[in-house]
C-alpha cells in the first residue's frame, strides 16, 4: 500500500459534504472556534441543494396565522406517523429562527407587500390541524436552494472555513467502535488524504441515482451512506423513497409543487382535474405520495395523455403572466428547455420522479449516529446530517419545503453538539494504520479491474431493476425479483472494468467507486422494502394496502456486507421533546 | 510581424479516432479536446463517431453517451443536468455554455467540444477555476448589516428586492469571465464579469450598510475599468443575465457617487 503517498491532517471537526446542511454546520463550527475541515467531491456550490425550487417551510406567519405546533402536526401526518416526534418538534420550533438567520445572512427571499419574506402554500401544509390550507413555505423565487446555498457558502467563506474541494471520501476510520475521521482522495494531485478529527459529520445527500428517473444530480449517490455501511454500522428505513409528481416526462428534470402552490394543477387525458377525487380537501396540495400514487392509478386505468399514455399534464397557463413570471421563472425556463413547453400556452408533461430519500443514517435530534439498537446508543465522534441522515423527522414521506428546514436545523443543531463534546486543540490518540490498508486495498483493486463489464452497464442495470421492481407500487412478487436482480448487478463487479488507471480526474474510477456505494444502497433499499409488509408513507404494498401501526410503527434498521443484510427494527419515538406540545397519536391519514 | 509559438509540449495534436460499432446510419462526428496530465503526452482531439438516433438532445447527453458506451477514460463536470449548478460549463462550437442545456441540434457540421477558453487544463475538459473562486472571495460575498433586530427578518421591499434580479441567479459557470478578452490577459488582476456581477448584487442590496466601502473596493484600474464593454459575457451567460449592464452601472454609480 506504500503505493500512494499519504498526506495527514489533524482537525477537531470535520464535515463530508459541502451542500446545504455540510456548510450550515461548518458555518456553526467555525463560529465556535473548531478548527474545521469541509471536505466536498464538488465545488460548494454545485451541491444538490441548488436544485431545491419552491421553498424552505417556517411558521412565521407572514402571510396569515400560523403556529409551529400546526407545522408539526402537518409533518406528523404527512410522515404517516413514522417520524420521531421529539426530532419533529425540534425542527418546526427552530425553523422561524433559522429561517430569520438564513434571511440575516443574505438569502434574497421573494418579499410581500409590507416587505416581509413571501410564503407560498405548498403540499400538506394546513393551518389548525389540518383545517385548512396555510402559506407557509419562504421562497426565493422558484430558486430558493440556489438563494441558500450561495448564501451559505459566503458565510463559510466570512467564517474562514477550511475548504477541500474535489476530494473523493473513501471509508471512515474506526477504532473500537468510534469514528477517528477519514480518509479522501484529491482529484485535483491524485495523492491521499487522512483526515484525523474528534468528530466527523457527514452531509453527502441522497442516493437518487440508484434509480433510473430521478430529479438527483449525477453526483447523488450516497456516498455517506455508504460508508457507514462498509463500517459494520446500519441505515434506516431505507424503503422510504419519495417519488415527486412532477418530474418532466421523459429527462426527469424537477417542476417545483410551488406551481401547484401557486394554482397550477394536474389534468388527466379526459381533461378530469382527478385529484379532487382521491383528495377532495386538500387536491393537488395533497402530500407527494398520495398525489404521485393517484397519477399512477390514472396512468395504470389507462387515463395518461401522450401516445404512450404514459404521463399527466400539469396546467399553470391559467395563472396571472406576472405571477408566472414573478414567482415561477425558474421552472418556465426548465420546460422550455426540457419538455418544449411555452407554460403560458402549454401544460408541462409530467410523471412520478425519484425525489428524495427519507432513509438514512439514524440519528437523534442532536444529529449523533445511533448504533441502531433501541437503546438509542450513539456512535461515538460520528454525526449525520440532511439527505443523508434519518433523524427521523420525514418518517414515511418528506413534506415539500421540510427538506430546506432540516439541513439547517440540524446543521445548525450538529455544530452546537459538536461544540459541546469537542475541546478545541485536543490531541489525537493514535489509531494504526490497518484501516488505511483496508481503505486502500479495495481502492486499490477497483482501479485496478480490467474485467468485462462497464461500470456503466453495470449501473444502468441497477437502475432499471430499482425502477422496475422497487417503485411507486410494489408487491412481495416485484421485489423478491428485485432483490435477486440486483444481486446478480452485485456480482457483475467481480469482473468490472475501470479504463483509466490515473489518479488525477480519474472520473472513471470515481463512477466506479460512486457505483460501489450506490449498489450496497439498492441492496438494503429492496430488502428493507421487502420485509415491510405494509403500506406507509411512500412504501406502498399492494399485497398489504393496509398500515400496520402494530406491527411497523418501527423504524426499519438494515446493515449489509457486501450483498448479505440483516435487517432489523427500532421503536418510534413516541414521545415530544418538551412539554409545548402533546404527541399526536396515529390517525387514519386522510387529506 | 511578432512570431508567436506555443511551446512544443502544448501543440494540439491529432488523437484517436473511434469509428461507430453500432452501425447506425446518423452519425455526428464529435471532436473533443482531451489532455492527461499524467502520461507527459501533448494535448489531443479525439475523434468519436456518435449514433444520434439514440441520443437525447443536449450536448451533455453526446458526452455522457461517449463516456458510457465509447471511451470511460473522457473527464469532465456534471451534476444536475438541467442548468442550476454550473459544472458543466465548457466551450462548444466555438462559443462557451452549459453543456446540459445546450441542444446539439443548434450545431451544425461536427462537434467541436473545448474546455472554457484561458483556463489552466487540469484533465480534458475540466479547468482549474481556482483564481476566479479566489476573486470571488474577495469581494465578500455576504451581507454586513449593523441591523440590531433578531427576532425579524430586515424589511425590504419589494421594489428594491427586484434590484437583485438579474444578478442573484448567477451559478458561477464562468462562462461570461472565461469568453472575455480583457480577462483572458489580465485575469489575475480583473474581476472579470462574473465576480462583478456578484459585487454589484451585494451593493444594490438595500438590507446591505457598507455599500460605500464595497463601491470603493471594486473603483480600481484593473479590477473594474479592464471592462471595455466588449459584451462577450453577455452574449455567452447561460442563464440570460446581463453582466456587461451590471458593470456599466458600477461605473455609473462610481461616476456620480
Amino acid at each position: 500500500m506504500s503505493a500512494y503517498k499519504i498526506i495527514d491532517h489533524e482537525y477537531d471537526v470535520i464535515v463530508l459534504g459541502a451542500g446545504g446542511s455540510g456548510l450550515r454546520a461548518a458555518v456553526g463550527l467555525s463560529e465556535a472556534g473548531l478548527k474545521t475541515a469541509c471536505i466536498s467531491k464538488v465545488f460548494p456550490t454545485r451541491s444538490h441543494t441548488s436544485a431545491a425550487q419552491g421553498g424552505i417551510s417556517a411558521a412565521l406567519g407572514n402571510m396569515g396565522e400560523d403556529d409551529w405546533r400546526w407545522h408539526m402536526y402537518d409533518t406528523v401526518k404527512g410522515a404517516d406517523w413514522l417520524g420521531d416526534q421529539d426530532s419533529i418538534e425540534y425542527l418546526c420550533k427552530e425553523a422561524p429562527k433559522a429561517v430569520i438567520e438564513l434571511e440575516k445572512y443574505g438569502v434574497p427571499f421573494s418579499r410581500t407587500d409590507d416587505g416581509k419574506i413571501y410564503q407560498r402554500p405548498f403540499g400538506g401544509m394546513t393551518k389548525n390541524y389540518g383545517n385548512g390550507i396555510v402559506q407557509r413555505t419562504c421562497a426565493a423565487a422558484d430558486r430558493t436552494g440556489h438563494a441558500i446555498l450561495h448564501t451559505l457558502y459566503g458565510q463559510a467563506l466570512k467564517h474562514n472555513t477550511e475548504f477541500f474541494i474535489e476530494y473523493f471520501a473513501l471509508d471512515l476510520l474506526m477504532k473500537d467502535g468510534e469514528c477517528k475521521g477519514l480518509i479522501a482522495w484529491n482529484l485535483n494531485d491524485g495523492t491521499i488524504h487522512r483526515f484525523r478529527a474528534h468528530s466527523t459529520i457527514i452531509a453527502t445527500g441522497g442516493y437518487g441515482k440508484v434509480y433510473y428517473s430521478a430529479t438527483s444530480a449525477h453526483t447523488c449517490t450516497g456516498d455517506g451512506n455508504a460508508m457507514i455501511l462498509r463500517a459494520g454500522l446500519p441505515l434506516q428505513d431505507m424503503e422510504f423513497v419519495q417519488f415527486h409528481p412532477t418530474g418532466i416526462y421523459g429527462h426527469g428534470t424537477l417542476i417545483s409543487e410551488g406551481v401547484r402552490g401557486e394554482g397550477g394543477y394536474l389534468v388527466n387525458s379526459k381533461g378530469e382535474r382527478f385529484m379532487e377525487r382521491y383528495a377532495p380537501n386538500a387536491k393537488d396540495l395533497a402530500s407527494r405520495d398520495v398525489v404521485s400514487r393517484s397519477m399512477s392509478i390514472e396512468i395504470n386505468e389507462g387515463r395518461g395523455v401522450g401516445k404512450e399514455k404514459d404521463h399527466v399534464h400539469l396546467h399553470l397557463s391559467h395563472l396571472d403572466k406576472n405571477i408566472i413570471e414573478s414567482r415561477l421563472p425558474g421552472i418556465t425556463e426548465a420546460a422550455r428547455l426540457f419538455a418544449n413547453v411555452d407554460v403560458t400556452k402549454e401544460p408541462i408533461p409530467v410523471v412520478p420522479t425519484v425525489h428524495y430519500n427519507m432513509g438514512g443514517i439514524p440519528t437523534n435530534y442532536k444529529a449523533e449516529v445511533l448504533t441502531g439498537d433501541n437503546s438509542k446508543k450513539t456512535v461515538p465522534g460520528l454525526m449525520a446530517i440532511g439527505e443523508a441522515a434519518c433523524v427521523s423527522v420525514h418518517g414515511a414521506n418528506r413534506l415539500g419545503s421540510n427538506s430546506l428546514i432540516d439541513l439547517v436545523v440540524f446543521g445548525r443543531a450538529a455544530a452546537k453538539r459538536a461544540a459541546e463534546l469537542v475541546k478545541p486543540g485536543t490531541p489525537h490518540e493514535d489509531i494504526g494504520e490497518s484501516e488505511t490498508e483496508k481503505c486502500l486495498e479495495r481502492f486499490e483493486k477497483l482501479r485496478n479491474s480490467n474485467g468485462e463489464n462497464n461500470t456503466s452497464e453495470l449501473r444502468l442495470a441497477m437502475q432499471k431493476t430499482m425502477q422496475s421492481k422497487c417503485a411507486v407500487f410494489r408487491t412481495e412478487k416485484t421485489l423478491k425479483e428485485g432483490i435477486d436482480e440486483i444481486r446478480k448487478t452485485y456480482d457483475g463487479m467481480d469482473s468490472i472494468s475501470v479504463k483509466d488507471k490515473s489518479l488525477i480526474f480519474n472520473t472513471d474510477l470515481v463512477e466506479t467507486l460512486e457505483f460501489d456505494n450506490l449498489i450496497r444502497q439498492a441492496i438494503t433499499t429492496v430488502d428493507s422494502a421487502y420485509n415491510r409488509q405494509e403500506s406507509r408513507g411512500a412504501h406502498a404494498r399492494e399485497d398489504f394496502p393496509k398500515r400496520d401501526d402494530e406491527k411497523f410503527m418501527q423504524h426499519t434498521i438494515a446493515w449489509c456486507n457486501g450483498k448479505d443484510t440483516k435487517i432489523g427494527y427500532r421503536a418510534v419515538t413516541k414521545t415530544t421533546l418538551t412539554n409545548e406540545v402533546q404527541y399526536f397519536p396515529p390517525q387514519e391519514r386522510v387529506y | 510581424m511578432v512570431q508567436i509559438n506555443l511551446p512544443k509540449n502544448s501543440e494540439v495534436q491529432r488523437g484517436n479516432y473511434y469509428k461507430d460499432k453500432t452501425g447506425s446510419k446518423n452519425i455526428r462526428n464529435v471532436n473533443v479536446y482531451r489532455w492527461d496530465p499524467s502520461n507527459g503526452e501533448n494535448p489531443r482531439v479525439d475523434i468519436y463517431e456518435v449514433d444520434m438516433d439514440n441520443c437525447p438532445s443536449k450536448v451533455l447527453d453526446i458526452l455522457n453517451k461517449i463516456k458510457n458506451e465509447i471511451d470511460p477514460s473522457l473527464a469532465y463536470r456534471r451534476s444536475c443536468a438541467h442548468g442550476v449548478c454550473g459544472s458543466c460549463a465548457m466551450n462548444m462550437d466555438g462559443k462557451n455554455g452549459l453543456a446540459c442545456t445546450k441542444p446539439h441540434s443548434e450545431i451544425e457540421g461536427d462537434i467541436n467540444i473545448y474546455p472554457l477558453p484561458h483556463l489552466k487544463v487540469k484533465k480534458d475538459l475540466i479547468g482549474d477555476l481556482s483564481g476566479l473562486y479566489k476573486q470571488y472571495e474577495s469581494i465578500q460575498p455576504w451581507l454586513k448589516t449593523n441591523t440590531k433586530v433578531e427576532t425579524t427578518e430586515i424589511i425590504q421591499s419589494k421594489k428594491d428586492r427586484a434590484k437583485l434580479d438579474g444578478a442573484y441567479e448567477c451559478i458561477m459557470c464562468a462562462c461570461c469571465s472565461t469568453s472575455c478578452p480583457s480577462y483572458w490577459w489580465n485575469g489575475d488582476k480583473f474581476l472579470g464579469p462574473a465576480v462583478l456581477l456578484q459585487a454589484y448584487r451585494w451593493i444594490v442590496d438595500s438590507r446591505d450598510d457598507e455599500r460605500k466601502e464595497r463601491l470603493k473596493k471594486v473603483a480600481d484600474e484593473l479590477k473594474l475599468y479592464r471592462c471595455h464593454t466588449i459584451m462577450n459575457c453577455t452574449n455567452a451567460c447561460p442563464k440570460g443575465l446581463n453582466p456587461a449592464k451590471a458593470i456599466s452601472e458600477l461605473k455609473k454609480m462610481l461616476a456620480t457617487s
